[in-house]
């Protein structure tokens, strides 16, 4: 079968960095990924079964992997050769669809008795992702055994495993894991009811994760006024269709936030700008690079917090206001099973299909890569490999 | 003897007519048989001695008042307010006429022995002014007696201790003023009367106001009831500071008001700029040279260079009238001067008016003339510069030439950013922004420091600029811009047009083929009497 491979070629992997820096997405052209002929995935035990992805999307940590610029943060808990794509909707071999939940915790590495977040039912905290019968790999489509989205065959694990009800496209059904990440930021966002619920919200991003948090956001009961930061007039729109009581340019947010929140700057000389005297209760920053680091950080309110939705990297950052404003960072990595549930409902009541604004079949997967990697410029939000055709696989 | 404005009928020998085009200028070519162009009166000839003029005035004064000498005792309570900066366009040459009338005044106090005197600027909700405009209107010898004892200063009207409610006209205007002002035995306002809005119970009841004053004439009802706010007898805007000025009566303050007009000199008669105010078939060689190297001169320098330069420039204007008194009875007088300078009558409604806004309006002086201005000085007062209706006909075009830079004063107008970014681009519809935005922005706390300590417009500013110019935006059918920055433009909800030849193609999709075109040509300044 045809498969994009992801080779260990650190070669390659410089050359895909520098090509990336140049030009996001053209690290697929030069880099370790390539198209190839393969044998399909060994089921790991009899518990295992087939899945032929239909649509797998592209997602910005893959596109950080391609373009070279991850972090070696995951060298230990990635294992290689592996085939990308963890948003997958596919066909099981009984004829029916199903979307991929793809973190491999300790159920579908065979362990037992599970780790204490897996006991805990927090699968996206589990400590043994490089143990048990499977080869490292926080997720499949970061694994060498299971197979990944891009391609026309995986395995999985059957808890890894979601029905998709036959009222749901392909299109929606390939949504439902980023929305399963978004689901998880709201909750993270909103407290899990354990404190009070922020009134004021400043959502940098309107990528795909900063479009479907707002929506998880108003999905989960927040009322709050959001403010969301997006580049583009069509990820503006989006932005407040889908619960955006304000949209900014990441230019304009300061101000915004400033006039919002009633806050007074300490830089009379520059009133327009400048470090706020106060500022929104949480920033949810999707994007998660050095810039929206250092502007979640100027406009969240002293005491309030900071949840990083998108893959950071390494990063450059001035704490000082962390620490004289005793503001806090937390990270939000992936969902539990719950938010995947969550997140299939949310998909076909917010109609998330329309995010798919293109796809591709693997063939043509630099310029996939590319597209993905400027889709804000070029007008799209998410894209995927259209994998329902054989020719296409 | 000067002569007066005038309608000129565009034919085919009529040459390219100037436009103003911000901190620079366009020469067009208006479309023969169906264009007109109004043509300010040139400067009225001023008086012959000023200082006699102002003694003449403060010891003659008109309507229901005392010579101010009869009304100045020791011991008593003086307090002389004077226009801001916003007064006059451009900014006059030395000496300011309010400098000259000041000294009269304090000259008079002084021999009558009085001795508490505070000089306040009547800006209302406009910037404070800085030392050196300071200087400029009241001159250096006043200014280097009073301010520092301070007894000159700017109004404040967000300063709870010193602003005194006199009380509710009959249509539930709350009428609160400057304390000082309100609680001395006398106040003289000192003005200049630009222009026809000027002057009157506005100079007390609005200058030295505070918002919760304000806010009751300075809105969209009053603004769209105003037809125009240049005619104050068709004005709301008037209506209503004219109730407030029988209610400071009332209350007991007691105003001797100074008025004064100055004529149409704007660009002086020597000089590079000297042949803005000349007529086009009138040019000389020399006047063309000048203004061809003029043009060019300026292409070559950057924007900000070219702002200083023309942001320096003082006019030379000469004064015409000197009135003093009691308010009604003196700003009668004082319309007559300024109609007499300003006022050219014109037969009917265009379909097309088009206009050349300058590089400057009355709120940036020595400042950015960003996109909200642009809206203001050409939908609120150029629109508004007619007495009878408006020059041109309802759904008519109106094409101004600017180029409507996205940029703005960070000091003195930071509530405009935040207007211009977070309020237009979700309406541009006058009624919506002010039932959504306006209280938002009026008690917003750090507007209001920057008002009271910086330099700062206050927060409600630019949505007063708006409101100006609702009046035409319910009117107008379209407006476009020609050679403006096309972003801006379009959040002002205008259309862009790259030549004025565009948006007269533009425009005739609005009012049909063949339309008539109206230039108002201003300034020096012109306002037309519509028969």
């Amino acid at each position: 079968m045809k498969a994009l491979v992801f080779k260990r070629k650190p070669g390659k992997y410089v050359a895909a960095g520098i090509a990336g820096r140049l030009s996001a997405g053209k690290g697929a052209a030069v880099g370790p990924l390539s198209l190839r002929d393969v044998d399909e995935p060994e089921l790991p035990t009899d518990e295992w079964v087939r899945l032929r992805p239909r649509l797998a999307g592209i997602c910005g940590s893959d596109l950080a992997t391609i373009d070279g610029h991850s972090s070696r943060y995951f060298e230990p808990i990635v294992s290689f050769p592996f085939t990308p794509g963890h948003e997958v909707v596919g066909d099981l071999d009984d004829g029916t669809r199903a979307v991929l939940i793809p973190v491999l915790s300790c159920v579908t590495r065979g362990i037992d008795p599970v780790c204490p977040a897996c006991a805990a039912g927090r699968t996206n905290r589990c400590g043994r992702i490089a143990y048990g019968h499977l080869e490292p790999g926080l997720q499949t489509g970061f694994c060498a055994d299971t197979g990944g989205g891009w391609s026309g065959e995986l395995v999985a694990h059957p808890s890894q495993l979601l029905a998709v009800p036959d009222t749901l496209t392909d299109e929606q059904a390939v949504m439902v894991e980023p929305t399963a990440c978004a689901v998880h930021a709201a909750r993270a966002v909103l407290g899990g009811g354990t404190g009070d619920a922020p009134s004021t919200i400043a959502l940098l991003g309107s990528g795909t994760l900063g479009l479907l948090t707002l929506a998880a956001l108003r999905a989960e009961g927040s009322d709050a006024h959001v403010v969301a930061t997006g580049k583009y007039p069509h990820q503006k729109a989006l932005a407040t269709s889908l619960g955006a009581t304000q949209v900014a340019s990441p230019g304009e947010l300061g101000r915004v936030v400033r006039r919002l929140t009633g806050a007074w700057l300490f830089d009379d000389a520059s009133p327009h700008r400048g470090q706020l005297s106060d500022g929104v209760d949480v920033v949810v920053d999707c994007v998660g690079s050095e810039a929206s680091l250092t502007q979640a950080l100027e406009v969240v309110a002293p005491g309030g917090r900071i949840v990083v939705v998108g893959m950071p990297g390494h990063t450059s950052l001035d704490l000082t206001g962390l620490w004289h404003r005793e503001t806090s960072i937390a990270g939000c990595y992936a969902y539990t099973r719950d938010d995947f549930e969550a997140a299939l409902a949310l998909v076909a009541a917010a109609d998330l299909g329309r995010l798919v604004s293109a796809t591709y079949p693997l063939a043509r997967y630099e310029q996939a890569i590319e597209h993905a990697a400027n889709a804000g410029a070029r007008g799209a939000v998410k894209v995927a490999f259209d994998l329902r055709k054989k020719d296409r696989r | 003897m000067p002569r007066p404005g005038f309608v000129l009928d565009v034919d085919k020998s009529t040459p390219p007519v100037l436009f103003h085009h911000g901190e620079g200028f366009r020469l067009e070519k208006l479309p023969a048989d169906r264009s007109r162009v109004i043509y300010p009166g040139e400067p009225l000839e001023p008086l012959d001695d000023v200082n006699a003029a102002i003694q003449e005035a403060l010891l003659n004064p008109v309507g229901d008042s005392q010579p101010l000498p009869s009304l100045l005792t020791p011991g008593m309570k003086l307090t002389i307010a004077f226009d801001d900066v916003s007064l006059p366009l451009p900014p006059m040459k030395r000496p300011d006429i309010r400098q000259r009338v000041i000294e009269a005044v304090l000259d008079m106090a002084a021999a009558a022995g009085v001795d508490d005197v505070h000089l306040i600027a009547a800006l209302a909700l406009h910037r404070r002014m800085t030392e050196d405009e300071l200087r400029h209107a009241v001159g250096d010898r006043v200014y280097d007696a009073f301010a520092p004892h301070g007894a000159l200063y700017n109004h404040d009207a967000e300063d709870p201790d010193n602003l005194a409610f006199l009380g509710t006209t009959k249509h539930g205007e709350e009428v609160e003023i400057n304390k000082r002002a309100a609680e001395s035995d006398l106040l003289v306002y000192v003005n200049i009367n630009i222009v026809s809005m000027d002057g009157g119970h506005k100079s007390t009841a609005t200058g030295l106001a505070s918002y919760r004053s304000i806010k009751h004439h300075h809105n969209v009802h009053t603004m769209q009831h105003s037809k125009s706010f240049m005619d104050r007898h068709s004005s709301e805007l008037h209506h209503s500071n004219w109730r407030m000025g029988k209610v400071i009566k009332d209350a007991g303050v007691k105003v001797f008001q100074i008025e004064t007009t100055i004529n149409n000199d704007t660009f002086g008669q020597e000089g590079a700029m000297s042949v803005l105010a000349k007529r086009e078939w009138e040019w000389s060689a020399k006047d063309r040279v000048a203004f061809v190297g003029m043009q060019q001169g300026l292409k070559r320098l950057s924007s900000s260079t070219r702002r200083k330069i023309f942001q320096s420039h003082r006019a030379p204007y000469g004064v015409t009238s000197v009135t003093a008194g009691e308010i009604e009875a003196v700003h009668e007088i004082t319309l007559q001067h300024c109609f007499d300078q300003h006022l050219v009558e014109v037969e009917g409604q265009t379909d097309i008016l088009t206009m050349g806004l300058p590089y400057i309006c009355p709120y940036n002086v020595n400042s950015i003339m960003n996109p909200i201005l642009v809206m203001c000085l050409g939908l609120g007062y150029f629109f508004n510069m007619y007495r009878g209706k408006p020059l041109v006909r309802e759904g008519g075009v109106l094409i101004m030439t600017h180029p409507t830079p996205w940029e703005f004063h960070p000091v003195h107008h930071p509530s405009y950013i935040d207007f211009f970014e977070q309020v237009l681009s979700e309406t541009t519809d006058p009624k919506v922004i002010e039932a959504t935005y306006e209280q938002q922005f009026a008690e917003d706390e750090w507007y209001r420091h920057l008002y009271r300590t910086s330099y700062a417009y206050h927060g409600v500013h630019p949505f007063y600029m708006w409101y100006w110019g609702s009046h035409a935006l319910q009117h107008l059918g379209r407006v476009i811009i020609v050679g403006g920055d096309v972003r801006a433009v379009k959040r002002l909800g205008f259309k862009s047009a790259s030549t004025l030849q565009d948006a007269f193609e533009m425009a005739e999709d609005v009012v049909g083929p063949r339309p008539t075109i109206t230039h108002l040509k201003n300034p020096p300044i012109v306002m037309a009497d519509v028969k």
